[in-house]
């Protein structure tokens, strides 16, 4: 049984379609990867597998119930990570940390937690005082307090600067490694290629493509792009495998300094992606 | 998984209500404004009316003390629910807790529990005004009594109705707006600014009559003004049963209107 089952998943708004039959299947430990554009339908996604929304259609399990209905049990197992919350502003970091701490039945010590999230300088520190890449980092602090075997990532990283970016993933990395399941929505790229074990891309509530990062959209089997200069001339070929091309080069003595090899980026295959189902 | 339990909504209840109050206290502007403002009202209206009523040897402000108190409740109970609740919706707190195993009950306690110690802070704050400006004299044991349960069925049915009104608001920005409007028009008509309430058209009494402020206000002058002054009620008499009887009542209503409304995120319906 996987961690995250959903199928035909729908959700409507007042007519409007935001979700449109989503089918998904996280198993055990994985961390997957929801990419899209603003109002693709991520967040709604994720918001009904937390048990924040209720779904129009379809089906969905989580660890085993239904988001839709389950009870305290079942919320002690998930974690979760908002992703536009100011609550708590004059309460220190550890007063925040250590009261959600309490509602689990087996949370992780909170100094841990916080030196996990690197705030531990900031621990006495109101969360009001706190710069917004911090904040996010509370709110990481307060989601993976409870031990969770499933951890929901809203668009966790928006306004970190590069290094703090950095930090998180390598958090993020060491919670996979304890078996944490994960599911993140981004619209970095980099961040899911740098995370996720398999990701979906989503545009217009409907999922257009799902894979590993480096399989999607048909990123795998697009090949290479080589170039390289002789004889001030700029050739360029399409190879399946550029490793024949490149023997050959060397064995004609071209001049490989000038030489390029290129794949498809996951940029580019995702522009692509979402640009054919707008 | 092993067999951990579950903290019980008792205690995360207490630790919400440790934290509600951690916070209250931090935002001076709003302890400054919850307390001070009844208290200055009492002053001002104690100065600007300073009769007696004739013949009991009670003045003005000794009426006014006990009837703010009903007041002080009213706002304390009645704004503090109200606006932090929509406050609660729009900051992501209650968003944070529905992701946790925290029930709605304990969160409720916590709001409970600032209400109550907020309260009793601002009663304790008017009464020191009346002792001490007013040479308000405190009751026998007997009226300790009835203000005992006349201030827990005040602030339950205030606070109840308070959570019930938040889901009309929409933005907490406006919430002071929309929760002052009932409460003020209620203290107009309900016999705390304006003493006796016979002076008020009989339609407009029985209006009030529908609503806990007039009750309040005419228990907590029951319990500090002497026996004479049962004449300027609007019966002529304290009518103790009845105001046990509306009060409680508007604790059921409120807490039926608080079930049907109460929903963790204000987005989904």
């Amino acid at each position: 049984m996987d961690v995250i089952e959903v199928s035909g998943l729908r959700k409507t708004y007042r007519g409007h379609d935001a979700v449109r039959g989503i089918d998904l299947n996280v198993p055990r430990g994985e961390v997957f990867a929801l990419l899209g554009p603003n109002g693709a339908g991520k967040t709604t996604t994720v918001e009904i597998l937390e048990g924040h929304r209720r779904r129009s259609g379809g089906e969905a399990r989580v660890l085993g119930e239904d988001p839709g209905t389950a009870g305290r049990v079942w919320r002690a197992r998930i974690g979760v990570v908002l992703q536009d919350a100011d609550d708590a502003a004059d309460l220190t970091v550890t007063e925040m940390v250590r009261h959600v701490a309490g509602f689990y039945p087996d949370p992780r010590p909170v100094a841990e937690v916080i030196d996990l999230v690197g705030l531990t300088e900031k621990s006495k520190a109101r969360i009001r005082t706190l710069s917004g890449g911090q904040r996010r980092r509370v709110d990481v602090a307060l989601g993976i307090v409870g031990r969770p075997e499933l951890l929901f990532l809203d668009e966790p990283t928006t306004g970190f600067d590069p290094a703090a970016r950095r930090q998180f993933w390598d958090l993020i990395r060491a919670l996979a490694a304890e078996g944490t399941t994960i599911l993140l929505t981004t619209h970095y790229l980099e961040e899911a290629e740098a995370l996720a074990d398999r990701l979906a891309v989503l545009s217009g509530g409907l999922i257009v493509a799902e894979g590993t990062p480096a399989t999607l959209g048909g990123r795998g089997a697009a090949g290479a792009r080589v170039s390289w200069r002789h004889g001030g001339v700029q050739h360029t070929e399409q190879v399946t495998d550029p490793t024949e091309l490149i023997r050959k080069l060397v064995a004609e003595d071209a001049d490989l300094t000038t030489l390029t090899v290129t794949r498809p980026t996951l940029e580019d295959t995702y522009l692509t992606l979402i640009g054919d189902h707008r | 998984m092993t067999a951990a339990v579950l903290p019980g909504t008792a205690h995360n209840g207490l630790a919400r209500g440790r934290v509600e109050l951690l916070q209250f206290i931090r935002d001076r502007t709003a302890v400054i404004f919850t307390f001070a403002f009844p208290a200055m009202l009492l002053l001002l209206f104690g100065t600007i009316f300073g009769d007696s009523y004739e013949d009991t040897g009670v003045s003005v402000s000794q009426v006014y003390t006990a009837s703010m108190i009903a007041y002080g409740i009213l706002s304390t109970a009645f704004i503090t629910m109200g606006s932090g609740l929509a406050m609660d919706r729009e900051d992501g707190t209650l968003k944070r807790l529905h992701g946790t195993p925290i029930t709605s009950t304990a969160y409720l306690m916590g709001k409970l529990i600032l209400v109550f110690v907020l309260s009793i802070a601002e009663v304790t704050m008017l009464l020191l005004v009346g002792v001490l400006v007013y040479d308000m004299p405190l009751p026998d044991a007997s009226h300790w009594v009835v203000f005992g349960w006349l201030f827990l069925l005040s602030v339950i049915a205030c606070t109840l109705c308070g959570i019930a009104v938040s889901a009309l608001v929409k933005r907490a920005r406006t919430a002071g707006a929309i929760l002052n409007v009932p409460l003020v028009a209620l203290q107009f008509i309900s016999g705390v600014f304006i003493h006796p309430i016979t002076q008020l058209p009989s339609w407009l009494i029985t209006v009030a009559s529908l609503f806990p402020v007039k009750w309040m206000s005419q228990g907590f002058r029951y319990v500090f003004l002497p026996d004479s002054m049962k004449v300027y009620e609007a019966a002529g008499q304290w009518e103790l049963g009845r105001i046990a009887l509306v009060l409680g009542a508007w604790c059921v209503i409120g807490l039926v209107l608080c079930l049907v409304t109460f929903r963790w995120t204000e987005k989904d319906r």
